[in-house]
């Protein structure tokens, strides 16, 4: 169609109609209608040139050939269709399907292969999104930041920092650094509150912070505004926390006690804020002036720089960039702040710098002080794991597809015989991988919405199929096309490039054409990247489980059993205490109640400043405090191994201490009983009367803190109450005439208890999510490996038919022949072992050196995931190889 | 063939193929136009009525010779079928019609 040269061309030959407008033309218009068009378009274009000139009918002609763009010039009419395309294509889905139908067996390993590893990176897909988008529920979560403090100990040269910061230095914040912050706001840590009406009380989380935090966190106000939190008394709800206290009555102006000590009147409520964020659990607000004129103690430090103990948050002013705000704030401490403070800023090396809240959740664990790493490692591992299960269900694929490339040679040289293009081949099985991709798309769909309520489960997750946003459906369309060219590539290019003449000559038996020695290569390459995957897996789980197992075996230190703690947060319990202690007694049920100042599952409370005799002057001098009362040691079963514990007959046992095992070691005294430990003031001194075990308190993979034990016999520090529940007593039965007593004694308290043995268990449980995680991977990566394994080994067993009709008829025995077909195999896995062993001790070694409380990997890790793959192996390749034995050698050379 | 209905230019250029003594293609029928009605037609236009009308079986079409000012591109030349005809005649005949139930005398009322 394009434009001939022609020897009768008018004397305008070289002036000829707009190029451009020929090309769209020409591009546009369906075949069977642009010579009649173009032509006519020409001849009225020649017509003009006379006519009106040469650039009016050229403008004339453009115009003209723009007309033509409408739909009629650009369809093609069934009458006249394209063949090539629709047709060929038609054929390329009716010859998948048949392949499909025709081999059924491998065709339901090849689908749910694929579709289980497109789940799996589904799933994980879903939670790095959920990862990544944590926080970003806020719209200002780019200009949102915690201010920290590094310091730097003179003694020991050691970097560490807080996110605590002294009351002051809001106020300094907001009067010198105004311009840089949009918000200054002083807070308090979030923390759990009883919120009380007349006739309820519920137990919610809640946060004291200035009034600007609504703002700054861009709440959706469903009731009330920005403005809610300015009134001293007021408290703002989340939805849930509001139909929780007041069902669908509307809210505002109710009033509530929290703590049953602090009175407010709700002023507004918000859209509960998603789970993936930071404030995500916190379900009410209040103004922190009022925490603050609630807590004597805390106006008392107003202008006392001393005492660091707040959180401070703060927004970057829109034009000022993070880089600029921390250079600026850096020295803080060194310009802002008094004489004394400055000077001790300058002695301890005093930097602030500002923590980001897109960094709180991917980058929280800090290293001296500053953000390195945290949650981001498990976005890339299991982006990788997740990656890596697809690759192995794509390999899957491949391999399949070009074994038995051998039974479809025949097809291909049909096919490039009478006139396929190579092109045209490679189109063929595209297309055919992009049909089993989709079905399979269709299958992992389904496998995730079965999945998806466990696996949030185990990832502690509230994951959902976006399926309203059509950018999932884009990204689904993006995932498809890319594994089906992943899976398709490499069978595509493969198939289409075999030699018509080679393939139908066939130099060996009729019927199939026998690759070379080297097409079985990469094959076997793709099976050993599969099991070194899969053996890495198993090897990764076991070392977790063990690591766990390891921290859980570790002596706690005193006895969890039927130990429960209720917060003592209501000042009614005041003067209280004993008599509840005895009702409690009288019950039957409880074998004890003492109080202490911290949960034993945390360590609330650090002083340092201790000096005792000998002491190296350059070692750290804090200490973990924890102050209890008379009996304490018994209710939990602590362990003394010196001296004696608290004792109602030494009335001065309230100038004694008991010290940790830890504790005694660090004091470097031969025998620390007996013993002063002088405190900061250089004054008050304690004697040591006692040394226990050390108990569990933080995380079980680290060593236990040096700590004193100080006597509190009036219950003035006490914050928590603990009770054992006798132990012939169930707690379901123990529980309801505790409930009774302390609503009797203390109506106005909550009875919020937690089992110590639980929260104990919570320090674990980011470990065992690895764990489960872990073993699900592995699990799957094994299936995933196994099926392939199972493909290949049927295949080449049928392969083998004759020969192993042969060798029977010869004399072989089954066992000879099961040993010929799985030898293969077995070499292959051994392979795998080498390569997958020293890779997975590079890695666990990495992960355990995160832990100093770390179990060993031991030899027999890898012998175990050895002896297993092997094992799985066997049985896999057992099943066909021994099928191809057993057949009776009749059935297989009677074709000959 | 069920009732199909022509539409005002289907119609011009329905007449304009029937009025000429042979076969036409895309550019005498477009000029036939503009002189006989004054308005100036665009190429796309002409061609997709005369190919609808072929398709609703009232024109056939043949492919013609070329020429030079063509750039050598062939014609495709029309010529009415029977079915045209008809359908040509179905028209003239309803116009007639109306035209007979106009009152006699109306024009005269309007002054035409």
């Amino acid at each position: 169609m394009s434009k001939q040269p022609n020897p009768n061309e008018p004397p305008y030959a070289g002036s000829p109609t707009p190029r451009w407008a020929d090309r769209l033309l020409e591009w546009f218009v369906a075949p069977h209608l642009l010579e009649y068009v173009q032509g006519d378009l020409q001849e009225v274009f020649y017509k003009r040139v006379e006519q009106v000139g040469l650039t009016r009918a050229r403008r004339e002609y453009g115009w003209a050939v723009l007309h033509c763009l409408t739909p009629f010039f650009h369809k093609s009419l069934s009458k006249h269709p394209q063949p090539a395309l629709t047709d060929m294509l038609r054929n390329y889905v009716k010859i998948a399907f048949r392949n499909l139908a025709k081999n059924k067996g491998y065709s339901f390993i090849n689908i749910a292969g694929l579709a289980m590893g497109m789940a799996v990176t589904m799933l994980i897909g879903l939670w790095i999104y959920d990862e990544l988008s944590f926080n970003q529920y806020h719209k200002n979560y780019e200009t949102i930041a915690q201010v920290r403090r590094l310091y730097t100990d003179p003694n020991i040269q050691k970097t560490d920092g807080t996110d605590a910061m002294q009351l002051p230095m809001g106020t300094a914040l907001k009067r010198n650094y105004q311009h840089y912050f949009k918000h200054t706001l002083m807070a308090w840590w979030v923390g759990e509150y009883t919120l009380s009406t007349e006739d309820k009380k519920m137990p919610k989380k809640g946060e004291f912070i200035e009034a600007g935090a609504l703002e700054m966190l861009s709440l959706n106000m469903l009731k009330g505004n920005y403005a809610s939190l300015t009134e001293l008394h007021s408290i703002v709800l989340s939805k849930s926390a509001s139909e929780a206290i007041f069902g669908q009555e509307d809210p505002i102006n109710k009033r509530l006690k929290i703590d049953n000590r602090i009175e407010v009147t709700v002023t507004g409520v918000y859209e509960d804020i998603p789970r993936n964020n930071r404030f995500g659990e916190v379900q009410f607000f209040s103004p922190w002036d009022l925490w603050v004129a609630s807590n004597d103690w805390i106006k008392q430090t107003e202008n006392d720089w001393g005492n660091s103990s707040f959180p401070i948050y703060v927004q970057l002013q829109p034009t000022i960039s993070l880089e600029t705000a921390n250079a600026r704030i850096n020295d803080f401490y060194q310009k802002s702040t008094p004489k004394d403070m400055a000077g001790r800023a300058a002695k301890y090396k005093y930097a602030v710098f500002l923590y980001p809240m897109n960094e709180w959740h991917l980058y929280s664990e800090l290293k001296n002080g500053r953000p390195a790493g945290g949650r981001i490692t498990f976005v890339w591992l299991f982006g990788i794991v997740g990656l890596f299960v697809l690759l192995l269900a794509c390999i899957n694929f491949m391999n399949l597809s070009t074994a038995r490339s051998e039974k479809r040679a025949k097809e291909i040289g049909v096919r490039k015989a009478i006139g396929s293009l190579k092109n045209q081949l490679v189109q063929q099985f595209l297309s055919e991988s992009f049909l089993v991709v989709m079905l399979s798309f269709v299958v992992s769909m389904v496998l995730i919405s079965i999945a998806l309520p466990w696996f949030n489960q185990v990832a502690d997750k509230e994951l959902s199929l976006p399926v309203e946003r059509p950018l999932f459906w884009l990204f689904n369309l993006v995932f498809i096309t890319v594994t089906a060219f992943l899976a398709g590539a490499y069978p595509a290019f493969y198939l289409s490039a075999f030699q018509p003449v080679k393939v139908l000559k066939g130099p060996s038996s009729p019927g199939t054409f026998r690759l070379g020695r080297f097409a079985a290569l990469p094959r076997k390459i793709l099976v050993v990247v599969q099991f070194v995957v899969s053996i890495v897996l198993i090897i990764g789980t076991i070392v977790v489980y063990k690591q766990i197992q390891f921290a859980q075996d570790r002596p706690v230190g005193y006895n969890r059993e039927g130990l429960i703690t209720i917060p003592k947060n209501d000042p009614k319990y005041a003067g209280k205490l004993d008599v509840l202690r005895s009702e409690l007694l009288n019950t039957g049920m409880v074998a004890g109640m003492e109080l202490s100042s911290s949960p034993l599952t945390a360590v609330r409370n650090n002083m340092g400043g201790f000096n005792w005799k000998g002491k190296d002057p350059e070692i750290a001098d804090d200490f973990a405090l924890t102050d209890v009362s008379y009996g304490f040691g018994q209710v939990v079963g602590w362990q003394l191994i010196a001296g004696r514990d608290f004792s109602k007959a030494f009335t001065t046992d309230s100038t004694k201490m008991i010290i940790n095992e830890s504790a005694a070691n660090y004091l470097g005294l031969k025998n620390p009983i007996g013993e002063f430990i002088t405190f900061y003031d250089g004054k008050t001194s304690r004697q040591i009367i006692g040394v226990v075990k050390d108990m569990v308190r933080t995380s079980p993979y680290e060593p236990q803190k040096r700590a004193f034990f100080f006597l509190d016999a009036n219950y003035a520090a006490a914050s928590q109450i603990a009770i054992k529940i006798k132990p012939t007593v169930s707690a379901t039965e123990a529980l309801p005439k505790i409930e009774a007593v302390f609503k009797k004694v203390v109506p106005s308290a909550a009875f919020d208890y937690k089992f110590v043995d639980e929260e104990y268990a919570k320090k674990f449980s980011n470990e065992e999510r690895i764990s489960k995680l872990a073993s699900f991977f592995a699990t799957l990566a094994i299936f995933i490996s196994c099926l392939g394994l199972f493909g290949l080994a049927s295949f080449i067993a049928e392969q083998r038919t004759k020969e192993i009709g042969v060798r029977k008829v010869l004399g072989a025995s089954v066992l000879n022949l099961w040993g010929l077909l799985s030898k293969d195999f077995v070499f292959l896995i051994v392979i795998a072992l080498g390569i997958a062993i020293p890779t997975a001790w590079y890695f666990l070694t990495g992960w355990l050196q995160n832990y100093t409380y770390r179990t060993e990997i031991s030899w027999w890790i890898f012998a175990v995931s050895g002896l297993g793959a092997l094992l799985v192996t066997l049985l896999t390749v057992s099943f066909q190889s021994i099928k191809a034995a057993l057949i009776n050698p009749v059935k297989s050379l009677r074709s000959e | 063939m069920k009732k199909t209905v022509l539409g005002e230019l289907e119609e011009l250029v329905l007449l304009v193929v029937a009025a000429s003594t042979e076969e036409v293609y895309g550019v005498p029928v477009m000029e036939e136009l503009q002189r006989q009605t004054g308005r100036s037609f665009t190429v796309s236009a002409v061609h997709t009525t005369l190919y609808r009308l072929e398709e609703k079986g009232f024109l056939s079409s043949s492919v013609g010779g070329a020429t030079a000012e063509r750039g050598g591109r062939r014609k495709r030349l029309f010529a009415l079928t029977a079915a045209g005809g008809r359908v040509l005649l179905e028209i003239q005949q309803m116009r007639n019609q109306l035209w007979q139930s106009i009152p006699e005398g109306k024009f005269d009322l309007l002054g035409l």
